[in-house]
């Protein structure tokens, strides 16, 4: 006889409100561990099709394991811009900045995003736990600073489409929601709020919500979004938008300093390519002075976008009788770039882009050779054996969309 | 009127591989007209919307061949290339269908289903297969040398496709030989058992062609097929963003970017020869335009007994291009669709809707279409390779309704009676009946239908006798051969004459490969 046995799984791990839908969907039952929580990898057989929704179509993701915390209360600005390194003083109700935040040596702890949910009342993001952190740093000022990471689910929709796909459901218009701000609105009865944000670099939305409502959210995104395309995503297609955006991750592009084991584990904003989030002209924050020596005196190391020239790597494959054998997902392992013959850096995450049919990596380079336009070699494994390929410094965001930031007029 | 602006080169056609050769030559600083009859770019890769809110590629409508290296010299991804994956194909049959997909494990079980042996076999069969694509890359990727009377280059050319078939493995010269000179069907039955399986392989060796899958040849074009890649995946198949227009929207646009001027409803009635030597070309309005050389993107009946005078060319040449095998043997109907089609084997929406939709059962059921055409007639049930561009792209479609793109062998040319308004709609009726086999609920769900018969695609696109590929892939007429013996390296008996278009090597589908190699070759001699 031969068996047709269905699945039914336990897990220790944390499932998302949205679970019960993700759940059924993902046909191929790969999920990763995400702060504890089973996140789909892909949710079908291949994660392409999923990836070129976020490109192409919109891509719907459970961004539930998101840390996530309200700082409250008359002191809430300033608590904040003690905190991070953007200046939270001009960041007006309704809008979102991207930051990251230090310890006293200009270390970079986590980075994400701060909302301005009303005058006196934020919402801020992280990769890691960070309530402790908070509320240290808010001792003996007027806030009240509260978990929220399990009394908001959330969800991103990426991707070209998405903002059709949110005006055929939403009650008030997205046509004026600007990048990086956020409105308030409702999906017929449910209470929402939407931020224009992700982790994409696309035109692209975060919806945040009661997790009680959570799945009504999400049935209507589906039902509704059909006609645009819309597509559950999982965090494998994520990985790859992410690397051709530049965006960074905790843990794989960078390590917290507060878990570092030794000194040169740790990165500074400038390090990081963050420089241009770090606002000396506001008032003290953590990690000022060590960053205002950082810069008198010039970081070290510098985060950048390599690109892997084709030609020479292609070659290489050849030479063994191979077609180019490019990454299937987003690669996170640490590989060595060299300067003739001196390692002078390590890219840290890299995939082939298909939609730039380009092999991109971000990695961390002696500032001395980190210049646009530096060419370095890559290691590259062959057939088990070392090779160096050409690599040249490029720009980041690879890709960057003119509709990421534009309003349909 | 001689227009007074003097180009160093005149392409014509806007075709993708016309654009190709255009976008080349400006980047290397060339001022470079392209001349196109129509009012759009793209010439059988093309974009239009025929029904109100449905956007149809017209003709050709998957892209696979697409060179590499074009896409990263001429820039294509930031003008627009954007390839979707189409990562199935299917077979409906009459209480079953045969499904191949993006996963291995998945299509072995498909396929084991009905032969295990056929499912084992499968799992070699492409990496072979990969290889042979590898194998044949150098050749398709070296301008095909002249053997009569060859020059320094020819010779070096010729040692290096020597060289290179002497470093093939006895597996892949054997395969590589097999894959010449027989038919597609001998060849699959090689490796398959399982006749739906073998039929829908064996019609990529059909597709362009006016052959059958038991016709010796047909393996060449379908390792034709095999050549393409997309991100180092061999056998690959992509949808274009937007349709097979934005291919050529996105080279057009690389054009401009490096300077090319075009122009479109410009339509070219003869290239100006004086002395032996092109000059320019002269409009069907009149307008006149000098250039130190020209270059046709159009196929080579259009190239050589159209744009020259039959006095101005030698007359074995002349005899080589009219005996040039142009015969066209396929159709296309695009319609626009209300709703999902509904198979009756796999019914609903499912991801076996985002793939190919192969119409090919048996051998017989091709042999049998194959033998309509032989004796003057369209199939009574025609081959045919479908998708629906808008599952993978809801933007060709309004929202919640459909495209669907069904290419249609056969259909000859040279129907009995000659093609009309009655016969076309005969055509349409007979493919809207083949795919209502299957998905009955076609009938209901059409809006607008569009017909096009080998007639239409030379009336329309300037395909002469409606053949996709300008010219058949069989072997006389490949690499060396491809247009006429001496003439195969993009040069003409013309001096300052050149041609870029799918009749040269390396042949036919959207691969910008005769384009660039036409511009690196005249780059060379400039």
């Amino acid at each position: 006889m031969i068996y047709e046995n269905t699945y039914t799984a336990n897990t220790q791990l944390k499932v998302s409100p949205f679970f019960e839908r993700t759940s059924k969907l993902n046909e191929s039952q790969e999920w990763r561990r995400w702060s504890g929580y089973l996140a789909a990898t892909s949710y079908e057989l291949t994660h392409e099709n999923e990836y070129f929704a976020i490109r192409t179509k919109s891509g719907l993701l459970d961004i539930t394991p998101l840390k996530k915390y309200i700082v409250e209360g008359p002191d809430s600005q300033q608590v904040l811009d003690r905190l991070v390194t953007r200046n939270i003083g001009i960041c007006k109700v309704g809008q979102v900045m991207y930051t990251p935040w230090c310890d006293e040596n200009g270390k970079v702890i986590d980075d994400g995003t701060v909302q301005r949910l009303s005058e006196n009342k934020f919402r801020i993001t992280s990769a890691e736990p960070n309530l402790e952190w908070i509320e240290s740093n808010s001792i003996g000022m007027n806030v009240v600073v509260k978990d929220d990471s399990f009394t908001t689910a959330a969800l991103a929709l990426q991707g070209p489409n998405s903002r059709a796909i949110l005006n055929s459901i939403s009650s008030k218009s997205l046509d004026s929601l600007k990048f990086f701000w956020m409105m308030e609105t409702t999906f017929e009865d449910f209470p929402v709020s939407i931020s224009r944000t992700g982790y994409t670099g696309d035109l692209g939305y975060e919806i945040w919500m009661d997790p009680n409502d959570a799945l009504n959210v999400w049935d209507l995104l589906i039902d509704k979004g059909k006609p645009f395309g819309i597509t559950p995503t999982g965090l494998h297609a994520l990985d790859v938008a992410r690397v051709e955006a530049g965006l960074i991750l905790l843990d794989v592009d960078y390590i917290s300093s507060r878990h570092a084991l030794i000194e040169s584990r740790k990165s500074s904003p400038y390090e990081l390519g963050l420089g241009w989030a770090v606002k000396m002209k506001k008032g003290n924050f953590i990690g000022k002075q060590s960053l205002l020596k950082e810069l008198d005196n010039k970081s070290v190391w510098s985060f950048v976008g390599i690109e892997i020239e084709w030609p020479e790597f292609e070659k290489h494959y050849r030479d063994v009788g191979l077609a180019p054998g490019l990454p299937s997902t987003a690669w996170r392992t640490s590989t060595p770039l060299y300067n003739q013959n001196e390692q002078v850096g390590y890219a840290t995450s890299g995939t082939w882009s298909p939609i730039l049919k380009r092999y991109i990596a971000l990695a961390h380079i002696k500032s001395k050779y980190a210049k646009e336009g530096s060419e370095l070699k890559f290691e590259l494994k062959v057939e088990h054996f070392r090779k160096l390929t050409k690599a040249t410094v490029v720009k980041t965001p690879f890709f960057d969309p003119e509709r990421k930031r534009s309003c349909p007029t | 009127m001689p227009n007074i602006k003097k180009y160093d080169a005149i392409v014509i056609g806007g075709g993708h591989n016309g654009l190709t050769a255009a976008a080349y030559l400006g980047r290397a600083g060339k001022k470079v007209l392209v001349l196109e009859r129509r009012h759009v770019l793209g010439g059988a890769a093309v974009t239009e919307e025929v029904f109100p809110g449905f956007k149809f590629s017209v003709c050709s409508y998957v892209v696979s061949l697409m060179k590499s290296n074009v896409m990263r010299e001429l820039m294509l991804p930031k003008f627009g290339l954007e390839l979707l994956p189409l990562e199935s194909t299917m077979t409906p049959l009459e209480n079953d269908y045969l499904l191949r997909t993006a996963d291995s494990d998945q299509t072995y079980r498909e396929i084991a289903r009905h032969s295990k042996k056929d499912a084992e076999n499968y799992m070699r069969f492409g990496p072979a297969m990969g290889q042979i694509g590898m194998a044949v890359r150098p050749i398709l990727e070296t301008i095909a040398p002249n053997p009569i009377q060859p020059s320094f280059s020819d010779i070096s050319a010729t040692k290096k496709i020597l060289d290179h078939i002497k470093s093939l493995s006895s597996q892949q010269f054997e395969y590589l030989t097999k894959l010449m000179t027989m038919s597609s069907s001998d060849f699959l039955d090689e490796w398959f058992e399982y006749e739906p399986l073998k039929a829908t392989m064996s019609a990529s060796g059909i597709i362009g062609t006016f052959m059958g899958p038991r016709s010796p040849g047909s393996a060449y074009v379908m390792l034709h097929h095999y050549m393409g890649d997309i991100d180092g995946a061999f056998r690959a198949w992509g949808f274009q963003r937007g349709g097979t227009g934005a291919v050529s929207m996105a080279i057009a646009k690389s054009a401009k970017h490096f300077g090319v001027e075009i122009m479109t409803e410009a339509s070219v009635q003869k290239v100006i020869v004086k002395n032996g030597r092109a000059t320019g070309v002269v409009l069907d309005n009149g307008d006149e335009y000098n250039s130190n050389i020209v270059i046709s993107g159009l196929d080579p009946k259009l190239t050589f007994l159209k744009m020259i005078d039959e006095i101005d060319l030698p007359s074995d040449f002349v005899s080589a291009i009219k005996n040039f095998r142009i015969r066209g043997s396929s159709g296309k109907v695009n319609l626009a669709l209300d709703a999902l089609p509904n198979f009756t084997c796999l019914p609903g929406d499912g991801h076996h809707l985002r793939g190919a939709i192969s119409i090919s059962p048996s051998y017989d059921h091709l042999e049998k279409a194959y033998d309509d055409a032989k004796y003057g007639n369209f199939s009574e049930a025609p081959f045919m390779d479908i998708i629906l561009p808008s599952v993978l792209d809801p933007d060709m479609a309004p929202p919640g309704k459909h495209v669907m793109s069904c290419f249609v062998q056969y259909a000859p040319y040279d129907i009995n009676g000659g093609w009309n308004d009655q016969k076309r709609e005969d055509f349409g009726d007979v493919v809207i009946n083949t795919i209502s086999r299957y998905a009955p609920n076609i009938k209901d769900i059409i809006l607008h239908r569009q017909v096009l018969t080998p007639a239409d695609l030379e009336s329309t696109f300037g395909l002469t006798e409606g053949n996709i590929f300008h010219g058949e892939l069989t072997l006389q007429q490949l690499f060396s051969l491809r247009p006429a013996v001496k003439w195969a390296d993009y040069t003409t008996p013309i001096k300052n004459y050149f041609q870029c278009g799918s009749g040269t090597h390396p042949g036919g589908g959207i691969t910008g490969s005769p384009g660039e190699m036409a511009a690196k070759k005249i780059l060379g001699t400039l």
